[in-house]
């Protein structure tokens, strides 16, 4: 996935703390808006990165972003990649389950954000923690 | 961390949320707002998100967990202001915040309000409520 | 593909030599393609500035169109396709444009004569090759373009949300919904509630010519978001055969009010806000 190049310099976000999470959002709202997406997609694309960095956070135990605006040719998106060296996630059918928590949410972070997202692919393992990367496109 | 700061307007709570909250800040204004019902006997809650570009699970969380802890506490909660571009990506989240009553503006919220508290009180039959009774939704999909 | 320092010199050198004549024998190649449906004086001006752009890519470094100073000669030549395009001009008419140089290439490096010729044509082929191209691509994304915006007004016009009355609007339907369609009327009906302060929208779908599950889809959601800024729809103008389809396709509307024509789900409407409707006394208690 995610063919296209990358135009400029990637930002990178550390993800500690609640207030990272904030940042996150700002910086994907500045991505979107550079890659021209409505408002409508900018929202979702928004929405989408605040519950996966919420996901990096709580149940990776922290991590980073990478925040890309790039270019297929035909049109700009942005690309946002999730990274922790957490425990991983054992049940990944289960995890896309609406409604399915481990934690206290409402159990619609991954499945909700995939809905959101043009682009969603997941890399986990035991020992490998869990990288998610996702692309909205500009319509 | 930021607060979200309360306003009280006659026997009603206003709470115009103006920033990016943090998780904790969404969890701090709900345990302040639980405690300012109380201490001011209020029986409205209007919480006007105009300002919030985006809501996600956690905020749509709270705002559900406030509408339930209100009721306890005997006060009709209203979101008012949700933006278009907001309530389209909620849908697609998936999240209905069920339970939440929801107005266009802070001023049908305040219709709202008062309807539902003739009803709670019995005057519901009187002539001035047409065309408040009907304004409420229940926002259920 | 890039030509190396003498191989540009050699090229600048062409081109300089007689450069009145270059430009004429090459207005007269691209000419007799385009059949006279643009001036000669403006295919002319079009070719000294091509003209003029290559000779400057090459007075300040190797003639390579990937380099920095070429920049001006894909400006140029990003003009030119732009142009073509509006014009309605083909892609071959297009890029015919710069592919005529290599007949007026070939005649000059013939009449000269010498060693190399052939090597020099090849290497100044390639770069013309490599300019073709480019011209194409931009043309295309130029067609694109125009097609993405005429979509985009289309869509503007066949999506009016109107009032109706004071706190009413209404979205009336006309044609197949598709996907991007169905986001539009969404966004633009949802924004004129907020603006309107309208409670109630009636969603009039007596143009739809049928109804799929895609489609139904897009309305719950229209009518779930709707719910969640305070808002109310009524769905209006349901033939027959869509009612049947739509219980066929087993979709579910809920709770959501459905009326079988515009009058009555306006009337509807009213009734809930109170006002009176003089065709229908009242009945409520």
């Amino acid at each position: 996935m995610t063919a296209g190049i990358d135009l400029g310099q990637p930002q990178v976000q550390a993800i500690r703390s609640d207030e990272d999470v904030v940042r996150v959002r700002q910086l994907v709202r500045t991505a979107a808006v550079a890659a021209k997406l409505s408002l409508v997609d900018q929202t979702k694309v928004v929405t989408a990165a605040s519950e996966l960095a919420r996901n990096t956070l709580v149940y990776g135990g922290g991590g980073s972003v990478e925040v890309a605006t790039v270019d297929n040719g035909l049109r700009r998106g942005v690309r946002i990649v999730f990274a922790d060296s957490g425990p991983g996630i054992a049940d990944l059918e289960l995890a896309f389950t609406d409604g399915y928590t481990t934690g206290s949410g409402l159990g619609l972070g991954l499945s909700g954000a995939r809905r959101l997202v043009d682009e969603f692919a997941i890399d986990t393992g035991a020992d490998r923690g869990t990288r998610v990367t996702v692309v909205k496109w500009a319509r | 961390m930021e607060r979200v700061p309360i306003l009280k307007i006659g026997d009603i709570l206003l709470v115009s949320i103006q920033v990016d909250m943090s998780d904790q800040t969404a969890l701090q204004l709900q345990e302040d707002l639980a405690e300012r019902i109380v201490a001011t006997g209020s029986h409205g809650v209007i919480i006007d998100i105009t300002a919030l570009d985006i809501v996600d699970s956690f905020v749509g969380r709270m705002l559900s967990t406030i509408a339930s802890i209100s009721k306890v506490l005997d006060a009709e909660t209203v979101v008012v202001g949700m933006r278009p571009a907001v309530a389209i990506t909620l849908v697609e989240l998936g999240l209905s915040l069920n339970g939440i009553r929801t107005a266009l503006n802070v001023e049908r919220g305040m219709e709202l309000i008062a309807a539902a508290r003739a009803d709670d009180l019995g005057h519901s039959d009187g002539v001035d409520d047409a065309g408040d009774t009907d304004v409420e939704t229940t926002a259920s999909p | 593909m890039a030509l190396n320092a003498e191989e540009s010199g050699r090229f600048a050198a062409v081109l300089t030599d007689g450069a009145e004549k270059v430009t004429q024998r090459w207005t007269e190649a691209v000419a007799g393609s385009l059949r006279g449906r643009l001036s000669q004086a403006e295919l002319r001006r079009q070719i000294e500035e091509l003209h003029r752009a290559l000779l400057t890519v090459g007075e300040q470094g190797p003639l390579d169109l990937d380099a920095e100073h070429a920049a001006e000669l894909r400006a140029v030549l990003g003009e030119l396709s732009r142009d073509r395009a509006r014009q309605g001009f083909s892609a071959t008419e297009t890029a015919i444009s710069v592919f005529a140089l290599k007949d007026v290439l070939l005649e000059v490096l013939e009449a000269r004569g010498g060693e190399g010729t052939l090597r020099d044509y090849v290497a100044f082929s390639g770069l013309i090759d490599q300019m073709g191209l480019f011209t194409f691509e931009s043309y295309v994304r130029t067609r694109e373009s125009l097609i993405a915006d005429q979509a985009e007004q289309l869509l503007e016009l066949s999506t009016p949300v109107v009032k109706l009355w004071e706190g009413v609007v209404a979205v009336p339907l006309v044609g197949t919904l598709d996907s991007a369609r169905a986001q539009v009327v969404m966004e633009r009906l949802l924004q004129t509630l907020v603006d309107t302060s309208s409670p109630y929208a009636i969603i009039d779908i007596t143009g739809v010519p049928a109804v799929d599950t895609q489609v139904a889809q897009h309305i719950l959601k229209t009518v779930v978001a709707a719910r969640l800024m305070g808002a109310d729809c009524i769905i209006s103008g349901i033939r027959p055969q869509i009612a049947q389809t739509i219980v066929a396709l087993g979709i579910e509307f809920g709770d959501i009010a459905t009326k079988a024509s515009l009058a009555d789900a306006l009337r509807h409407v009213l009734r809930l806000t109170g006002v009176e409707t003089a065709r229908r006394p009242r009945r409520e208690s």
